[in-house]
């Protein structure tokens, strides 16, 4: 009798089927690898699992020992015997590790939290798994690695039947790897059954009993490990054909537009730790350069680099048409030609309460308007070129971005670059979260703007798109180039080799 | 689509439709409950004389809170400004031309000094000019030694309490009525330029009317009584100038952004900083402006002149439709917010209101404002 049985859980997003009909068993003492490629469900089925995705948005069933589980949110998933630890650390970094691991559920008396007893169960915790913290420390004097195992001490404390851990060992040393490896180990021991999410196959081998691949929201096969090779499992992953929404590009490609040498970034969190090591690389003039690698490989933190806006330490040594640029800010890097369609459009691409037309000039509003006094009509002008090109469907430039799709306001975030006039285009996660039509529309006119001659460097997520629109494809993976390959060689198995580290 | 473009737009046009009317129901009311005094031209005249201090500040003040910033520093300010300009006519005589100079370089130093703070260090606005509050209001008192300085000088009393010819004052009708022609003219062949379709020059004319007829009746109060007053004259040219900054100038449109989404605005290539830094030297110039008319309107500088002011001024910004989150507010409103705010004011003095309550009433009706605001915006 399986531990935990998901049976055929369907879950739907508008416009995506994100997960559809998955099933997943899991055995007590198992540990079961859960692999897929960015975007093919994994997360997602484990939301469904914790309760984050609460019973009703999604259809099948949940059975945890052999009865139906009905989860209205994490507590209760909780209740029944399953933690999770997710990729964002959901610790409070002013509160101490005791105060972290006891949160809402303080051994207290008439709501007087008893102190000792908290920190003498933390300490016992932290002894029982091996882990040299001190209890009274604040979680954000912790380096990430210790967090992130404070974070797994926290869930045991919940004396959890079900460890769910998505990408734990992202920010982990190796040392940190090991000791985490060996408490999961001791766990096993005990009879807690883990689904372990990882895009590193080295780990996935080195621990599970099981492997189950998803791809497209799809179960593709869940295997024993030992009847699995990593290729084999890369196979399984990316095991799909690059549909013909792509049309075959025929760039001319021209000089070297941009070069960047020795390129090296160090984290925000950690002031040491390297998420893009001396990544060099150019694009020529209408070429398209794809940057394939899995989440946290440094793409998007590659490019903010280059472009100026890295918030943390950076350094490297960039060339534009041959002549060496300092681009130290945003402006000046738009001001030497580079535009930069920033991934999450909300976040970053636009000011949502604003008009079409205030956003699609704002990059670009100097050298349409001029240095001091804005032009509504130089800007209705300016505007009305890639309205009608990037066919944004709106009635009006005055309409509100926040009304728009998904599919639209990328377009507008795209307007807005081509109106600074650039060389050479970023584009960050171009077509994430938007509807199969508007993406073939980018997909085209990405296409069209290599033509036009316009160097462009491409980062994506989703292998099939970086495959289909480039010329040349880098990989990163843990901030290093680890292949690189013109468009003809350039297979699916061997860009997701290389992304998880095994070339 | 057309439809939610045109609701959005006619929201805002609305909104300041149901200021307006809800600034003639203050005044009619008013105008009943004194007897006749409330829409008198004399009671106007010394309305809007009221009113142009907070007003002044606000225009500058809606532009810093627009940014998604904040300055509780101004009423400070505008007293340690005002005591620099009193000490600067008075104790060391240096005329004056230069003491209005000083008055209003002192403002832009302080603006500029905490506009650093906030941009640059990060350490949040509503701590540094929480700090400023404090600090320069000290500093008025160690300048003045406690005491309040008279002057005795007529022509810096003028800047408070004089008036402007008559026949000036028709001549500033005139020319606003044409320019408000002009931009009619404008607005309706820019929509045919655009291609949005053809030029509605009898709607724009129509819509032309209120705007020309508020000028004339304007003016025609003020002259009923002795003619427009200075500190009129001025609120009128800086909410001129705050009006086509914010609507006319990439600055402006800069200050919009960096409230609206500040991570946007600077992978956009703006210069947050910088920006940021700029307003609050312009708030600090205006607040020096509105010190200068302050301490000649009551002939001296005070240890306590201004105490309040910023908050005066904030309300009126967020009564007139400012978001204190940044990115939304304009200066109409604003000015308008001033209005609504100095009427209550002078309403309840005419009729003998006790202060206590006054206070009650203004805190009362500046929460109601905005929570009927944001139940109107949570419906559309």
């Amino acid at each position: 009798m399986p531990l935990l049985e998901m049976k055929n859980i369907v879950k739907e997003f508008p416009g995506v089927r994100a997960l559809d009909g998955v099933s997943f068993t899991l055995d007590s003492g198992e540990f079961h690898s859960l692999v897929g490629e960015n975007g093919a469900g994994k997360s997602t089925l484990m939301k469904v699992l914790s309760g984050v995705y609460p019973h009703g948005t999604y259809e099948g069933d949940i059975l945890i020992d052999d009865q139906v589980r009905q989860f209205r949110g994490i507590r209760d998933s909780e209740n029944a015997g399953v933690a999770i630890i997710f990729q964002e650390l959901s610790l409070v970094k002013e509160l101490t590790v005791g105060e972290n691991i006891f949160l809402g559920k303080e051994p207290s008396k008439l709501g007087v939290i008893n102190w000792s007893e908290l920190y003498h169960r933390t300490s016992k915790l932290l002894q029982d798994l091996n882990l040299d913290i001190d209890p009274r420390v604040p979680v954000g004097n912790l380096g990430i690695g210790q967090q992130q195992l404070v974070e797994i001490a926290k869930a045991l404390s919940k004396e959890a039947k079900i460890l769910v851990l998505d990408e734990p060992t992202a920010a982990l040393t190796e040392s940190e790897v090991e000791i985490l490896f060996n408490i999961l180990k001791k766990l096993k021991s005990r009879g807690v059954g883990m689904v372990y999410i990882s895009h590193k196959l080295n780990e996935v081998f080195e621990m599970s009993d099981r492997i189950t691949v998803l791809r497209d929201g799809k179960t593709v096969g869940t295997h024993n490990a030992s009847d699995l090779t990593k290729d084999k499992v890369i196979e399984l992953m990316v095991g799909r054909e690059v549909g013909n929404i792509f049309p075959e590009p025929d760039h001319e490609l021209g000089d070297v537009v941009l070069e960047v040498k020795g390129l090296t970034a160090f984290s925000i969190d950690v002031a040491s730790k390297r998420v893009v090591d001396n990544v060099s690389f150019h694009v020529r003039k209408g070429e398209v350069l794809g940057i394939a690698g899995l989440m946290g490989a440094g793409r998007s933190e590659l490019l903010m680099s280059i472009f100026g806006a890295w918030p943390g330490r950076f350094s490297r040594e960039i060339y534009v048409n041959g002549k060496q640029v300092s681009l130290d800010s945003p402006a000046s890097a738009i001001g030497h030609g580079i535009g930069f369609v920033t991934e999450d459009r909300k976040r970053f691409g636009l000011i949502l309460e604003q008009t079409i037309l205030d956003n699609m000039t704002l990059a670009g509003l100097k050298r349409i308007s001029g240095k001091f006094l804005t032009n509504r009509t130089k800007e209705t002008m300016a505007a009305s070129g890639p309205m009608q090109s990037l066919r944004v469907k709106a009635n009006s430039p005055l309409t509100v971005t926040g009304t728009l799709s998904g599919g639209n306001q990328q377009k507008v975030v795209l307007g807005k670059w081509l109106l600074t006039n650039p060389k050479v285009l970023f584009l960050d996660e171009p077509t994430r979260g938007i509807d199969v039509g508007a993406k073939q529309e980018i997909y085209a006119e990405i296409n069209k703007l290599a033509k036009t001659g316009l160097a462009i460097v491409l980062v994506s997520s989703e292998l099939p798109e970086v495959l289909g629109l480039s010329d040349r494809v880098m990989v990163l993976h843990e901030g290093r180039v680890t292949g690189e390959f013109v468009r003809k060689e350039a297979t699916p198995e061997k860009v997701m080799a290389a992304a998880t580290g095994n070339h | 689509m057309s439809e939610k473009k045109e609701s959005i737009v006619s929201t805002s046009a609305l909104r300041a439709y149901i200021m307006l009317g809800v600034l003639g129901l203050i005044w009619v009311y008013f105008h009943w409950a004194t007897g006749s005094i409330f829409l008198t031209p004399t009671n106007l005249s010394n309305l809007a004389t009221q009113m142009s201090v907070t007003a002044i500040i606000a225009v500058g003040m809606l532009m810093v809170i627009v940014s998604g910033n904040i300055d509780l520093s101004v009423g400070s300010v505008l007293g340690f400004a005002g005591g620099i300009a009193a000490l600067s006519m008075t104790t060391y005589e240096l005329g004056l031309v230069p003491s209005i100079i000083f008055a209003i370089i002192v403002g832009v130093l302080i603006g500029v000094f905490q506009g650093a703070l906030t941009a640059y260090l990060n350490i949040p606005a509503f701590i540094v000019t929480l700090g400023g509050l404090l600090a320069w209001r000290g500093a008025v008192k160690w300048l003045l030694g406690g005491y309040t300085v008279p002057i005795a000088d007529d022509t810096f009393k003028a800047i408070g309490n004089n008036y402007v010819e008559p026949l000036v004052g028709w001549v500033i009708a005139g020319v606003a009525v044409l320019s408000v022609l002009f931009m009619a003219y404008r607005n309706a062949k820019s929509v045919k330029d655009y291609g949005l379709g053809e030029a509605n020059y009898s709607g724009e004319l129509l819509k032309a009317i209120i705007p020309i007829v508020g000028v004339i009746a304007f003016i025609w109060v003020m002259n009923a009584y002795r003619g427009i007053p200075v500190p009129v004259m001025i609120l009128l040219a800086v909410a001129l100038f705050g009006a086509f900054l914010t609507n006319s100038t990439t600055f402006g449109r800069y200050l919009y952004a960096i409230g609206g989404n500040a991570d946007a605005a600077r992978l956009s290539g703006i210069d947050n900083k910088r920006n940021v830094l700029k307003v609050y030297a312009l708030l600090g110039a205006l607040t020096g402006i509105a010190a200068l008319i302050f301490t000649g309107r009551v002939g001296s500088a005070a240890p306590d002149a201004g105490v309040l002011k910023e908050l005066d001024a904030i309300a009126a910004c967020v009564i007139g439709g400012a978001s204190l989150m940044g990115g939304r507010g304009t200066v109409f409103g604003a000015c308008l917010g001033a209005l609504i705010m100095a009427s209550l004011d002078n309403g309840m003095s005419l009729l003998n209101v006790r202060d206590f309550m006054q206070d009650i009433i203004k805190g009362s009706i500046l929460v109601a404002a905005v929570g009927l605001d944001m139940m109107g915006r949570r419906r559309t």
